[in-house]
């Protein structure tokens, strides 16, 4: 146990020798491992293997570009890359929406403060699987809220989202928004706590009214936070599988597909290994194109290492 | 004067008193108890259907609190529900859960908070790349992962197993544990490393006797984290274990979604609740802690 290096080894610029350290290194083989065999070699065997013929088992049969055009020209992918579109741009825009709303209720200094923050996360903490299932439950068209609406005696009430192909995508977001919004809450709120009292008795002497003051003082001011937010639903969004496979199951027909239950079915049930991974390309490049520009903007402006 | 800036910084402008049910707060008070209601009701109907008999079902209200309580359904739905030609319920479901969730935390926090305090302490030459690349890593849509894993899972006979889900866990919940060790160890006054390094402390006494005391309440966040969300995976398990493996999640979607046999909502409504009691728990009794560990998801290393 006789480490010899110096302290808090602040050491980049010296000559550093594979052993000094050893046991740090040793400690950090795991990570190290994780990074590149993992991370960094998992994700380029499956974009190299993308460009192959694989079907039942991967093999090296050079099919180029192929496997992309099949897969652009496959409906069910089309369908999947739509919906992704729709569920992915209101969950967006809701999620911020209902978010901020509901933190910036909370930060009004009212009472139950805490009581209504539990509520409001408390569909966190359940699985996506539990989600799906009881929305499915709820949003049943015989028991469900379309029977007991009618049972009031609307009789022509009709509120059927999840078997109906256009709506279904809708009946997901239902869901989904009821599990995600109490984190992006708790994101907010913490946020518009981090802002200072003085802003808000500035507005009051300039007279600037409540819904005022936060959409063209505080919103602004609080960009870092909705930067964040916005990048955690989003990777939120692409991996939205569980909630589709418990809610609909893909259905009515294909209606409520998504990419990534796409890639798995034809990676671990319709045996079409190369389909698979050239969806599962086509994720990454999506997840690329989000990432650059927040990876520019959080940290391109203040240079660090 | 005080009194003016008190009244300015929390009720509506002016010099009128405050009431304590001025309109604004009325709306206030009535939009978030309508909202609370939206995030409440699945709870509810959860549990009130899962108190119902099937004819009370079928005459419908699914708002309805239960007219005869019965916990048959809870019964069958732990040891009678039927997945395929199994019929032994939930209960082998949470009893794999079990035996993946312990390994997997323990394993999963063991190496990331070895990670952290290297990354944090005992710096050397490229580790701040590997870690540039880890919090990358997270990033990756599991889908460009999942075969290469089964690749190697296969290699090294664990494919299938729940040995092999728990590495599974362990490799993907490092990103975010390290990065939560690593902030943490690097608060540490560092005079406190120093003086132990002066003292002769190595590297593995360091962490033991000095680091890993301190870092209990992140330890704490961290089994939070951990324990929901490797309970509430889905994706992994039903990639990487087989049938008499499969955790619980994974086992409740099969029972409820079969299309064999007549649908007994009451029994599907327990065993949905079932599942997701544990995490419940954790989110009732852990409060302020749970808030803490998803904060660290959204904090920027």
């Amino acid at each position: 146990m006789t480490v010899t290096s110096e302290p808090p080894s602040r050491s980049g610029k010296r000559p550093a020798k594979l052993f000094k350290n050893w046991m740090a290194k040793l400690a950090s083989l795991p990570m190290i491992l994780t990074a590149l065999v993992v991370f960094v070699g998992g994700t380029a065997w499956t974009v190299t293997y993308s460009f192959t013929g694989s079907r039942m088992l991967p093999k090296t049969d050079w099919v180029g570009f192929d496997q992309y055009e099949r897969l652009w020209s496959t409906d069910r992918w089309i369908i999947s890359i739509k919906n992704l579109g729709i569920y992915g741009g209101c969950s967006m825009i809701l999620t911020l929406v209902i978010g901020f709303s509901l933190a910036a209720c909370l930060d009004r200094k009212i009472r139950f403060e805490s009581a209504f923050r539990s509520i409001f996360l408390y569909p966190f903490a359940l699985s996506f699987v539990v989600t799906g299932l009881v929305w499915q439950w709820i949003l049943n068209p015989d028991f469900g809220l379309q029977s007991v609406v009618r049972g009031w005696g609307w009789e022509s009430f009709t509120f059927n989202p999840l078997n109906d192909p256009n709506t279904v995508i809708y009946g997901l977001l239902i869901a989904g928004l009821w599990q995600g919004t109490g984190l992006i809450m708790c994101i907010m709120l913490a946020g518009l706590r981090g802002i200072d009292e003085d802003i808000w008795k500035a507005a009051r002497v300039d007279g600037i009214g409540t819904v005022k003051t936060y959409v063209m003082i505080i919103i602004p001011m609080m960009r870092p936070v909705f930067i964040t937010a916005l990048v955690l639903i989003a990777s939120g969004i692409i991996k939205l599988y569980d909630l589709v496979v418990a809610q609909t199951g893909g259905g009515p027909g294909l209606s409520s597909e998504v990419p990534a239950k796409y890639v798995i079915e034809y990676m671990f049930r319709a045996q079409n290994l190369g389909q698979g991974f050239a969806a599962s390309t086509m994720m990454l490049c999506s997840v690329v194109i989000i990432l650059i520009p927040w990876a520019y903007l959080e940290f391109g402006g203040r240079k660090r290492g | 004067m005080a009194d003016i800036s008190t009244n300015t910084a929390q009720g509506p402008r002016g010099p009128k008193p405050k009431k304590a049910f001025s309109r604004a707060n009325i709306f206030l008070y009535g939009t978030l108890i309508v909202v609370s209601m939206y995030y409440l009701l699945p709870l509810y109907v959860m549990i009130v259907t899962s108190l119902k008999g099937m004819p009370e079902i079928r005459m419908g209200n699914v708002f309805g609190p239960p007219m005869e309580i019965t916990f048959q359904p809870w019964v069958k739905a732990w040891s009678e529900a039927c997945t395929g030609i199994n019929c032994d319920g939930l209960s082998r479901g949470f009893g794999n859960s079990v035996r993946i969730l312990i390994p997997s935390v323990l394993l999963s926090i063991a190496i990331a908070s070895v990670n952290g305090y290297a990354l944090s302490n005992w710096k050397f030459k490229g580790s701040e790349t590997f870690f540039t690349i880890l919090i990358i890593g997270a990033f990756i849509p599991y889908q460009t992962m999942l075969y290469p894993i089964v690749i190697m899972l296969r290699e090294i006979g664990l494919m299938g197993s729940i040995g092999g889900l728990v590495l599974v866990h362990t490799v993907f919940g490092m990103p975010i544990l390290t990065l939560l060790f690593r902030n943490y160890f690097a608060s540490i006054p560092e005079e406190l490393f120093k003086a132990a390094r002066v003292d002769g402390a190595g590297f593995w006494q360091i962490y033991f006797q000095i680091m890993m005391p301190m870092a209990l309440p992140i330890f704490v966040v961290a089994i939070i984290l951990q324990v929901t969300g490797i309970w509430n995976d889905f994706l992994f398990g039903v990639i990487y274990t087989k049938p008499s493996t499969y955790p619980m999640t994974v086992q409740l979607n099969n029972i409820v979604n079969s299309v064999q046999g007549v649908k007994e909502y009451n029994v599907n409504m327990a065993a949905t609740l079932l599942t997701g009691l544990v995490p419940l728990v954790i989110y009732f009794a852990s409060g302020k802690l749970f808030v803490r560990g998803i904060a660290a998801g959204a904090v920027k290393g």
